[in-house]
């Protein structure tokens, strides 16, 4: 059951804050934004894009005189992180498109990302640049040397001058050719310096330190590539254990595995699995079963886990079932044909946790998104639209009618549009502010009804 | 539900309705219906099908060779070119690598840079 308009209850209540990208109805594909993710205090927020470009905004600084902070976002640095390959042992092209991105937790004044296409990971280093260097003997102000051995009639101590800031961006390692199949996940672990790279059929083990050299640690491969019944959809490292991770498959299981056990982590520790009425199956049950998106609460006492039209919250201590399953769009149930003749059915939606653990939320088609609130049990489906673009206009709650009858302010199930769709979005980790990517365009909304910003 | 000629029955049994419109399947298996009266029966045993048609997209596009992927990108990258300006430069003297070969020009910049209005 939706949740009726404005509850009181902060995590379901949003406003506009920004939109970033061009308004254009024509999409350039390389615009289309591929991923979202706060840093670890979110002053940053990354996004990846079909083009292998990123872009990183940061947090505008609270206010001096008020003291209060806005939600507003500015670009701070943006650089191309993967160009287009092609394969020359198998003819194919190798897409720039930015997978996933994930922040290293901060270890001195420069931030870290690992950014990701189908086969490569980068580690990325963003630093900033406040001073230069000026007074030099020997060379010009643009480094080139005095020629002919002219000697300086004085001499001058070089010295550092303030300067206008400059974000510099580098690669500092490139961890290429482990997978043969494509990366569909990244994620560092809690000791910050090993991190796990997930394909479809395989997990591997690197440290930050060393691009040369990776570990196998999940291998499901089969022998005979004709008896290949289940991939992998996605892989996270618990928050807390750096021993313990996860992998989702497309069967819709999920398998928790411990390192210490083995080097090979075939074997699973345990798997999360809600057993399937077999009565009531059909050709599109595993289709849909198939798990998009994992995530670790942040305590790391629950994930949640994103199949093709609900949302599962599981404990890490009971297997069988969810503790809490939400219908994302239920009222897609009866269009699965359409769904798949259109590709729509393999879409991989994505979901994350609130700050605090207390909400969830995930995207939809026609640019709605569901933020579930896991104590009341209330939700609320909300768009991300130009419509409701004014300044710290508050999102009204959506609702989507299947049968005949329709109400005035409700959408009508056929005229969704399967285009516009939200597979991203980001939670703050700490304050109530969300990141929406719809195709070119994020959106960021705050929960705070506070005061106008200055443009 | 077939009931031997011999026998009459003298009672419905309680749990076969007769006149109930309740379905009997699930509305997937109806959306499965209406596929398969669309493309015909899809299911094969041994492993997915479906998985493995998915697994050989996902390879990208597929090209003949490294000419032919190079020949796409330059076209698209030609929509944008402004008219052609001759060059008068010396061809053939010596075998080109993949890295000299020019890079299609896309926008270098992310519409997201670009400062809105709000």
């Amino acid at each position: 059951m939706a949740g009726s308009g404005p509850s009181g209850n902060d995590d379901l209540l949003w406003y506009f804050s920004q939109v970033k990208g061009t308004m254009d109805d024509e999409v350039s594909e390389p615009d289309i934004i591929s991923t979202v993710e706060f840093n670890h205090d979110g002053e940053l927020l990354a996004t990846g894009d079909k083009g292998g470009r990123v872009v990183i905004f940061q947090r505008e600084p609270s206010n001096k005189a008020t003291g209060s902070r806005s939600s507003e976002y500015n670009v701070y640095s943006t650089f191309q992180s993967h160009e287009p390959e092609f394969d020359y042992l198998k003819s194919l092209e190798i897409e720039e498109k930015i997978n996933k991105i994930r922040w290293l937790s901060q270890r001195n004044q420069a931030h870290f990302l690992l950014s990701t296409n189908d086969k490569t990971v980068k580690l990325w280093k963003v630093s900033e640049r406040e001073k230069q260097a000026v007074g030099f003997n020997l060379r010009d102000e643009d480094g080139q040397l005095y020629m002919g051995g002219v000697r300086p009639r004085t001499l001058v101590v070089p010295h550092y001058e303030p300067m206008e800031l400059m974000i510099e961006a580098s690669p500092k390692k490139v961890f290429a050719n482990a997978h043969m199949y494509h990366i569909n996940s990244i994620s560092v672990n809690s000791d910050d310096e090993t991190y796990l790279s997930a394909d479809d059929l395989r997990i591997n083990l690197w440290n930050l330190e060393i691009t040369d050299r990776s570990f196998n640690i999940v291998d499901i491969k089969p022998e005979n590539m004709e008896n290949l019944t289940e991939v992998i959809t996605a892989a996270e490292y618990h928050p807390k254990e750096c021993h313990t991770f996860v992998y989702s498959s497309s069967k819709g299981t999920i398998r928790l595995c411990d390192m210490r056990e083995s080097a090979l982590c075939d074997q699973h520790a345990k798997i999360f699995e809600e057993p399937e009425d077999p009565a009531s199956r059909s050709f599109f049950s595993e289709i849909i079963s198939s798990i998009s998106d994992v995530k670790f609460s942040h305590s790391g006492r629950y994930m949640i886990t994103r199949d093709y039209l609900s949302i599962n919250v599981w404990d890490l201590n009971m297997e069988n079932k969810p503790v809490e399953s939400f219908q994302v769009h239920e009222y897609l149930r009866s269009k699965l044909c359409s769904l798949y003749e259109n590709d729509c059915i393999f879409d991989k939606f994505e979901c994350c946790w609130n700050g605090t653990d207390s909400a969830i939320m995930t995207g939809s088609y026609n640019n709605f998104f569901r933020v579930f609130d896991c104590n009341s049990k209330k939700d609320v489906t909300l768009e991300a639209s130009r419509e409701n673009s004014r300044q710290r206009a508050q999102l009204k709650s959506k609702k989507v009618s299947q049968g005949g009858k329709r109400k005035k302010d409700e959408v009508s199930v056929d005229s969704l549009d399967f285009n516009r769709k939200i597979l991203h979005t980001a939670w703050h980790p700490k304050d109530k502010i969300i990141a929406v990517a719809a195709t070119n365009n994020l959106y960021i909304f705050d929960s705070n009804n506070s005061a106008p910003h200055p443009r | 539900m077939s009931v031997s000629p011999d026998v009459v029955p003298t009672m419905e049994p309680v749990n076969k309705p007769y006149t109930e419109t309740v379905p009997s399947i699930s509305v997937e298996q109806q959306q499965e219906q209406i596929l398969k009266a669309k493309y015909g029966n899809l299911a094969k045993k041994g492993g997915s099908s479906l998985l493995q048609k998915r697994l050989a997209q996902k390879g990208g596009n597929k090209y003949f060779d490294s000419g032919d992927y190079n020949m796409a990108r330059a076209k698209v990258g030609g929509k944008q070119k402004i008219p052609i300006e001759v060059k008068k430069e010396v061809t053939g003297d010596h075998m080109p690598t993949p890295d000299e070969l020019p890079r299609v020009r896309k926008a270098s910049q992310s519409s997201l840079v670009i400062p809105q209005l709000n």
